[in-house]
């Protein structure tokens, strides 16, 4: 397996504030890995650092082998990672085909001047036409094909959660990060969502980085996990080796947890 | 498909009753109306290019009246004639190298509308860096100075005594013709993909980044091409009034567009439309409530101002009681006219539920 | 440039420029609560100078009182606004609050030229305040003097109650996060209402001290000091009160002094205003005195 994203030493600072201190993993291609921790644990940050709204005070993001260090969000997007929000961000007045075509934007070659007058340019109507063919096919296979004229605002939860997935399948990414995806879903949806995390990876070909919270999600559909907290990375490792990890114990449940852990 | 042909054979006709129109009212109707009748289009134009900077990519622009500005100053100094320049310079000479510079009206359009996007661009890329509000308040700053400027530099502009004399070019199938056609180049633009990524920018700018849409650039973009119809609306304006002069332009001027796009409701081209219509009527019929009324054997003196109190007070209304406007983001289509199929469908789906 | 002129003109900056704070005072605390641009705060600072035209030169009423009735017919008239065009749009989105501002403002003016014509009136300056005091080859004049101390007065006695009494510590807190602070059992709409009368009254006072120095009045004369403020408040940096003042007393020297230097760029006076706007913007977006508000991504 070959190496996919590599954090190097990323420090991350707001003034006098340390959200993510010497971070350092990599990412072999092909994996799902779970980025989990207390809240404020700087997960959110880690992920704002690699998909470039934040550029780390210290330390570089290699992707590919490239340094993605600093820059844009859209040259990250551009570059083949995607990301999604943890408190959903659809383009609301838009309908869910739109949503999806924005995705392409990014790797359509016809200029926006094209646009005035597409009759005179026959290759920009030819690839607007394959666009909208792949975006229904998109949502054909996110089982959102039926709402495609529909508002985005209009979904119910759990398909926009799925609309913004799809959005940023639109991008043609090779890398995937999920801001907790299962947030706000009850028991049976997260279940539906860990066999669709799966089907993402394997039929996308993609490497998937999520954040969560529930803990069923991350120790069932992750394969490597590791553990944020302070912004200081505690413990990696498998799920099994996760669970048992006195020292993520005592992160999540405290001090005496810890020690209560490890007397048993 | 047939919807396709139906639709397009009635916009067809719509089109042909149109020109049938055009080609009868300048022989039928009135100046007054004549001028009006042009100023809707106009209107329209302007409404228009302020909806993509505001409603369409979600920039609260407040420069307009000074895009206007350029733009009918380039036109104006384009098509005047020497002879009439020299006469016009009376408070300092013009300068020599605009004195002989004359083109044809349309060059002059297309210039007209061609310097204002460079204005805007080159006041785009510092301030567009900037979110929300202040935009609002740098516009409207860009645009004083650009009335400053015009009052100010008087070799190029003839300072505060303006331009006069200029040639009325803009007849009715000169301003429908333009609108037209920038109607057709603004609702392909919105049809497309490139549409669709103006709209994101709008709705949830982090979100179009993480997409890949480089939102600055679009922004700059849609701020540069709102502000070329500004200039071409500017340019018609002069041509039609055949007078300008700096205090045109004030920020009024700026206010009423934003009433055409607020009334017809932002994001929606149709509404732009209707807005231009609607608010440009209005602003004439309320002239009646300051011109002195007669009621059988009572007078009713004018009163002075009271037309853009109204106006105010609508426009308070419409943003309190009806923010989305006439059309909200939605847009005409022929449809609305034919029950769809899908809900004929629905319909009787749920009837054949109920046996 | 002598020494009497200098002085004249620092004098002449210094009241121009505290005048501009004042206002200035007004749009940075409404903008730091309900992140408004009240675009008719000039025209209420002109309401402020047409009302004491009407009680002191028209109704002849003796000045304290004239001015008494001047600062709470205006401070009424900002309270209205709020009931009127802005608080039923408290849940609305900001461009929605931010076209009935253009609105309001737009009605003002023209309903000012209704009621007072657009004839600009003198105003009659009381004659002990326009008796010069000489100071060796300086001449003074009372009221130059008296602007910037009332202004600074002002200002100071605002902050006492922004940052001394209660209703000022739940003005800092609706600022901070007004969602919470409703919960917390603060009557926000009254704190928002406060908030619009102080600012109203500031503008009232900037408007009868500007009538007294530019002595006229007319419908048209709040929109440009209007602008001004309010790009002396995002100068200092927008929502700070201190702030306001310097971005005023800074614009004011601007204005003044590049006029006294250069007096061939007379025509050009009204543009430096926004020229140093767009100048700040670009250098320290947050202005001098601000605080960067940043939206949670």
């Amino acid at each position: 397996m070959s190496r996919i994203l590599e954090l190097k030493d990323i420090v991350l600072r707001f003034g006098g504030l340390t959200a993510v201190d010497h971070l350092s993993f990599s990412i072999d291609k092909g994996q799902i890995i779970g980025l989990i921790g207390p809240n404020g644990a700087g997960k959110t940050s880690a992920f704002n650092v690699i998909s470039g709204f934040y550029r780390p005070t210290e330390g570089h993001v290699e992707f590919e082998g490239a340094n993605l260090t600093g820059l844009p969000p859209h040259e990250v997007c551009k570059a083949g990672i995607s990301r999604t929000f943890q408190n959903i961000r659809l383009f609301q007045n838009e309908t869910v085909l739109q949503n999806v075509m924005v995705g392409s934007w990014v790797r359509q070659k016809s200029r926006w001047w094209m646009s005035l007058m597409p009759p005179l340019f026959p290759s920009f109507m030819r690839e607007e036409r394959a666009i909208r063919a792949r975006s229904l096919e998109l949502l054909a296979r996110l089982e959102l094909d039926e709402h495609a004229d529909d508002l985005a605002s209009s979904l119910p939860y759990g398909a926009q959660r799925r609309l913004e997935i799809a959005r940023a399948l639109a991008t043609e990414p090779r890398f995937l990060l999920l801001d907790e995806p299962a947030a706000g879903m009850n028991p049976n949806e997260s279940k539906e969502l860990m066999l669709f995390i799966r089907r993402l990876r394997d039929e996308f070909d993609l490497t998937i980085l999520l954040i969560e919270h529930d803990m069923k999600v991350v120790m069932n559909v992750c394969e490597y996990i590791h553990v944020l907290d302070h912004g200081v990375l505690i413990a990696s490792g498998t799920p099994d080796e996760i669970r048992n990890n006195p020292s993520v114990i005592e992160a999540y449940l405290g001090k005496a947890a810890g020690k209560g852990a490890d007397h048993a | 498909m047939s919807r396709k042909i139906r639709n397009g054979t009635l916009t067809l006709l719509a089109l042909a009753l149109f020109a049938c129109f055009l080609n009868w009212a300048p022989s039928n109707l009135n100046g007054y109306v004549l001028r009006i009748l042009n100023l809707i289009a106009i209107n329209a134009i302007l409404g228009l290019s302020l909806n993509l900077i505001y409603g369409m990519t979600g920039m609260f622009s407040l420069g307009h009246a000074g895009f206007m500005a350029i733009g009918a100053y380039v036109s104006a100094l384009l098509i005047l004639s020497p002879a009439q320049k020299e006469a016009m310079w009376i408070l300092e000479p013009i300068a020599p190298w605009l004195l002989n510079l004359q083109t044809p009206f349309l060059v002059s359009l297309i210039l007209a509308g061609l310097v204002a996007a460079l204005f805007g661009w080159l006041i785009a890329l510092p301030i567009l860096k900037l979110g929300g509000d202040y935009l609002g308040i740098a516009t409207l700053g860009f645009s004083e100075i650009i009335r400053i400027l015009i009052t100010n530099l008087t070799p190029l502009t003839n300072g505060s005594l303006g331009l006069k004399g200029i040639p009325a070019h803009t007849t009715l199938w000169m301003s429908y013709g333009c609108l037209g056609i920038f109607l057709v180049c603004m609702v392909s633009m919105m049809n497309s993909n490139f549409g669709n990524v103006l709209k994101a920018v709008r709705d949830d700018e982090t979100a179009a980044r993480t997409m890949g849409v480089n939102t600055f650039r679009i922004r700059v973009l849609a701020f540069t091409l709102g502000c070329f119809g500004g200039g071409l609306g500017g340019a018609l304006m002069g041509n039609l009034i055949t007078t300008i002069d700096p205090r045109m332009f004030m920020i009024t001027q700026t206010y009423n567009l934003l009433m055409i796009v607020v009334v017809g409701g932002l994001g929606s081209i149709t509404g732009s439309v209707i807005g231009a219509v609607l608010v440009t009527t209005m602003l004439e019929w309320l002239r009646f409530v300051e011109n002195p009324i007669q009621l059988g054997s009572l007078s009713i003196p004018g009163i002075p101002g009271m037309r853009m109190v109204l106006f105010s007070v609508l426009l308070i209304a419409v943003i309190i009681f009806r923010r989305e406007g006439i059309m909200g983001m939605r847009e005409f289509t022929w449809d609305w006219f034919f029950p769809s199929r899908k809900k004929l469908e629905k319909n009787s789906e749920r009837g054949g539920e109920g046996l | 440039m002598t020494l009497n002129m200098f002085v004249q003109h620092f004098i002449n900056a210094l009241g121009l420029g505290s005048l501009y704070g004042l206002i200035a005072v007004g749009y940075t605390m409404v903008y730091g609560i309900l992140r408004l641009i009240n675009f008719a705060h000039g025209d209420i600072f002109m309401l402020g100078a047409y009302f004491v035209y009407f009680t002191t030169v028209v109704f002849k009423l003796p000045w304290l009182l004239g001015v008494g009735i001047s600062i709470i017919g205006v401070t009424v008239c900002g309270l209205l606004v709020d009931r009127i065009a802005y608080r039923p749009l408290r849940n609305a989105p900001r461009i929605s609050a931010l076209i009935s501002a253009i609105g309001v403002s737009f009605f003002i003016e023209n309903l000012a030229i209704v009621v007072f014509s657009g004839i600009p009136r003198p105003v009659v300056q009381p004659p002990l305040l326009m008796k010069p005091i000489v100071v060796g080859q300086v001449r003074l004049i009372p009221l130059g003097l008296m602007v910037p101390v009332i202004s600074f007065f002002l200002v100071g006695v605002l902050l006492w109650m922004v940052y001394k009494t209660k209703p000022g510590l739940a003005m800092r807190s609706i600022s901070f996060d007004i969602e919470t602070t409703r919960l917390m059992g603060v009557s926000v709409d009254r704190i928002i209402a406060l908030t619009f009368a102080l600012g109203s009254a500031l503008a009232a006072v900037a408007g009868i001290l500007w009538a007294l120095r530019y002595p006229r009045v007319e419908p048209f004369m709040g929109i440009f000091p209007g602008f001004k403020a309010f790009i002396a408040a995002v100068f200092g940096g927008i929502g700070s009160i201190p702030g306001a003042m310097v971005g005023g007393i800074i614009l004011g020297f601007v204005e003044i002094m590049s006029i006294a230097f250069f007096p061939h760029l007379s025509g050009y006076k009204d543009a430096f205003a926004f020229v140093l706007l767009i100048f700040i913007l670009l250098i320290k977006p947050t202005g001098l005195m601000g605080e960067k508000l940043e939206d949670k991504i």
